[in-house]
């Protein structure tokens, strides 16, 4: 069928800054994946709302449910936005990535290995503690990493009050607060995964302080052999402390040359 | 990749094992407190709460009376015949209407369309009387139940009932020798034994893994549900006064769930202390906060999804089955019809079960989908009985206006309220679907499991209804 023009005038540059007009930019593709543009990985602690996040992206229906571990598969969907595709990979949920389950090895591989453009991390802003662990983490390994503070709703209802841009500060990526549920902070958000697609805005991996002045200076040590051997790895520093754990999967990537075939 | 790179990283590695070794054997605990402490720090910054908590008061009393040791129990029992009586009580009209409009409206006028361009009367039995007729039963009996129970269903879990039931459960679990969390899995498979053998995954323990997925199938799963329903309507409400009929059979239907569930933790114990033995894992259960249902938008996902896809997948089994169900009545042997002869050979095995040979057949015929079970019974039961004045003859799924004839119908086929109760039991207790058995499979990935998965079920199926038969002979009634 042929196009129709457009009656209304085309948008001035105050329509185009308003998140209304991101919204309407918002092209649902469902599982059509032909041809995308970026990857955009979906990471988060069980129950925090990464399917309804995953559904009001993509257009799909993937059942949500209010108990932790429903998501037992990877679910992938596809969205356009502002005229470039996406395929959106919903990731298992974690509380962690230190490769201790099946869940978390998965998740971890595709963040690391799959080297999407961006990753979302859905956090539950009434758990903001327990759910930072996994964004600290995930920040650790990429530097394209975008907050996802769901549930503002409930965190409103129980009284409290974040500080999202304090937060943004202290964690070096950026943090969009959301009630996905309620479809508020869908357009905000894929404004800012727009931009971390297009290498506008870069997070700046997270330094975890560690207590030990031995670690401390073993992790330097061999941080400063792997950015010598592969200039081009955005995460050293992670990637030192997963050997020192004796990660064999990160052990064995690096050996057959998988990790060093990463660029930034 | 060059020769140099490869060298270097072998020289990393050998460095941080030296460098490992030197440290000691408690990195993992430091890397996750030293993560647990940043976390902390900056929560705390960004994080400002208020002195009085009014909502979290509010989730808190409501979890102290959900999950409490008194009022856990109870309260699920009636959440659960709340849902049944619902469902049964309201799904009576619209069922009357589909069936009006599907079978005694379109059916004869596509028959009479048949009949004026001379189709070949092979052809109109095989695709009106056989296949579509079988596909306008399954969506009469089916569609009403499963578009009231499922939204029901989603709210509770949507609200965050769910991980309470498994908090309730937990315990029982745990001292069956299994995984608290087939708890969970354990209510997926109310929903469907093919998505709750999936969700299995949640368990890492292969031992605990196999325990959930050989026992999902005591879950009734949805494709069984009308079936109990259906039974419980026109055996079990019959008995009670009228007013009382619906909540009479919404107990007997939750009572066959709870034989279900109790079956599961009888299996799962007996699995765990022979063939599967081991420890049951401890693991954590996050018990979610309360959120408020969106109501519209549940009503609506689960009668798009869930109704629609399972119905889907039932008329896709019923076409097939409807063909092979008048062909089965239409092909004759010496004056004998197929189904006529299997029938009649299954009828002394049928009848020492407490069951009969044309709810054998119903069962073999209906092995793709138990959906479609009572549709076959009621059409094998014609053929067999020779009841007149219902349908066209042999090999015709016919219109039954309401439940009255249902039970006039099978009175005439020979059947008692111990049919009726044995036929429950045994929806309960027999083989899974073929879908969840190639779920089992694939999941499994072994023969073994997966065969039986499939015998298990179906040998206490045979073991309860002989006893509850030669108990009912033994009491005279």
């Amino acid at each position: 069928m042929k196009k129709q023009e457009p009656i209304v005038q085309p948008p001035s540059d105050a329509c185009a800054t308003c998140p209304m007009h991101d919204a309407s930019a918002l092209k649902r593709l469902g599982v059509d994946m032909k041809n995308f543009d970026y990857v955009v990985a979906l990471a988060g602690n069980p129950n925090t709302g990464k399917s309804t996040v995953f559904n009001s992206l993509t257009g799909l229906r993937q059942h949500t449910g209010n108990w932790p571990g429903k998501t037992v598969t990877r679910m992938e969907g596809g969205f356009e936005y502002a005229g470039l595709r996406y395929k959106l990979v919903d990731l298992p949920g974690t509380y962690s990535l230190l490769a201790t389950s099946e869940d978390e090895l998965v998740a971890r591989d595709f963040i690391l290995f799959g080297q999407p453009d961006v990753t979302l991390v859905v956090v539950d802003a009434t758990r903001l503690e327990r759910n930072l662990n996994l964004a600290l983490q995930v920040s650790q390994i990429t530097e394209r990493a975008v907050l996802c503070l769901n549930l503002m709703d409930e965190a409103k209802r129980k009284g409290m009050h974040i500080d999202d841009r304090r937060l943004a500060r202290d964690l070096g990526m950026p943090v969009v607060p959301m009630s996905a549920r309620q479809n508020e902070g869908i357009p905000e958000l894929l404004g800012v995964i727009g931009e971390v697609a297009a290498s506008n805005v870069r997070s700046k991996p997270y330094r975890v302080s560690y207590q030990s002045p031995q670690l401390r200076s073993s992790l330097s040590r061999l941080t400063e052999m792997i950015e010598r051997s592969m200039p081009d790895l955005p995460n050293a520093e992670w990637v030192a402390l997963r050997l020192l754990d004796g990660d064999a999967a990160i052990t064995e990537a690096l050996l057959n040359g998988e990790l060093g075939e990463m660029r930034t | 990749m060059t020769q140099k790179v490869r060298n270097s990283a072998a020289d990393i590695v050998a460095e941080a094992q030296k460098l490992r070794w030197d440290m000691g054997g408690d990195l993992h605990d430091q890397l996750t407190e030293s993560l647990y402490a940043e976390a902390a720090r900056i929560s705390d910054r960004v994080v400002s709460r208020p002195d009085h908590a009014a909502a979290r008061g509010f989730d808190r009393t409501l979890d102290r009376i959900i999950t409490s040791r008194i009022w856990g129990f109870p309260l699920m029992l009636l959440l659960l015949t709340l849902v049944f009586w619902l469902t049964i009580s309201g799904a009576n009209v619209p069922s009357a209407l589909l069936s009006g409009l599907l079978i005694d409206t379109i059916q004869p006028m596509l028959k009479h369309a048949a009949a004026s361009i001379g189709l070949w009367w092979w052809l109109d039995g095989l695709l009106i009387d056989g296949m579509y007729l079988a596909t306008a039963w399954v969506v009469s009996v089916m569609l009403p139940p499963m578009a009231i129970f499922f939204p029901l269903f989603t709210l509770l879990e949507d609200f965050g009932y769910l991980p309470r039931v498994a908090f309730n459960l937990d315990a029982l679990f745990h001292r069956a020798g299994a995984h608290g969390k087939q708890a969970l899995t354990m209510t997926m498979g109310f929903g469907c034994n093919a998505a709750g053998v999936v969700a299995t995954r949640i368990i890492d323990s292969p031992r605990e893994r196999l325990i959930a997925i050989i026992t999902n199938n005591f879950a009734l799963c949805n494709g069984r549900w009308p079936t109990q329903i259906l039974l419980a309507t026109i055996f079990i409400g019959a008995l009670a006064p009228a007013e009382l009929a619906g909540l009479i059979s919404a107990f007997a239907v939750v009572g066959i769930a709870l034989l279900g569930v109790l079956l599961t933790f009888v299996t799962s114990w007996s699995l765990s202390r022979t063939v599967l033995r081991g420890e049951a894992s401890a693991y954590s259960l996050e018990l979610p906060p309360y959120r408020p249902p969106r109501i519209w938008r549940t009503i609506y996902t689960s009668i798009i999804d869930r109704t629609g896809i399972v119905l889907w997948r039932a008329i896709k089994f019923a076409l097939p089955a409807g063909a092979a169900i008048w062909l089965s009545a239409n092909i004759q042997f010496g004056g004998v019809s197929i189904a006529e002869y299997l029938i009649h050979w299954l009828d002394p095995v049928g009848l020492f079960i407490g069951l009969n040979g044309v709810i054998l057949v119903a069962y073999i015929l209906a092995i793709p989908a138990n959906e479609i079970v009572i549709p076959t019974i009621l059409m094998l039961t014609v053929l067999v009985a020779g009841v007149t004045g219902v349908g066209d003859g042999a090999g015709v799924m016919f219109e039954l206006q309401s439940n009255a004839d249902v039970l006039t119908l099978l009175h005439a086929g020979g059947w008692t309220l111990l049919t009726a109760i044995n036929l429950m039991l045994f929806s309960l207790l027999h083989n899974p679907c073929s879908t969840t058995l190639y779920t089992i499979y694939r999941e499994t990935g072994s023969l073994k499991w997966t065969t039986v998965s499939a015998l298990l079920p179906v040998v206490m199926g045979v073991a309860t209804t002989f006893v509850v038969t030669q108990l009912w002979h033994l009491f005279g009634l």
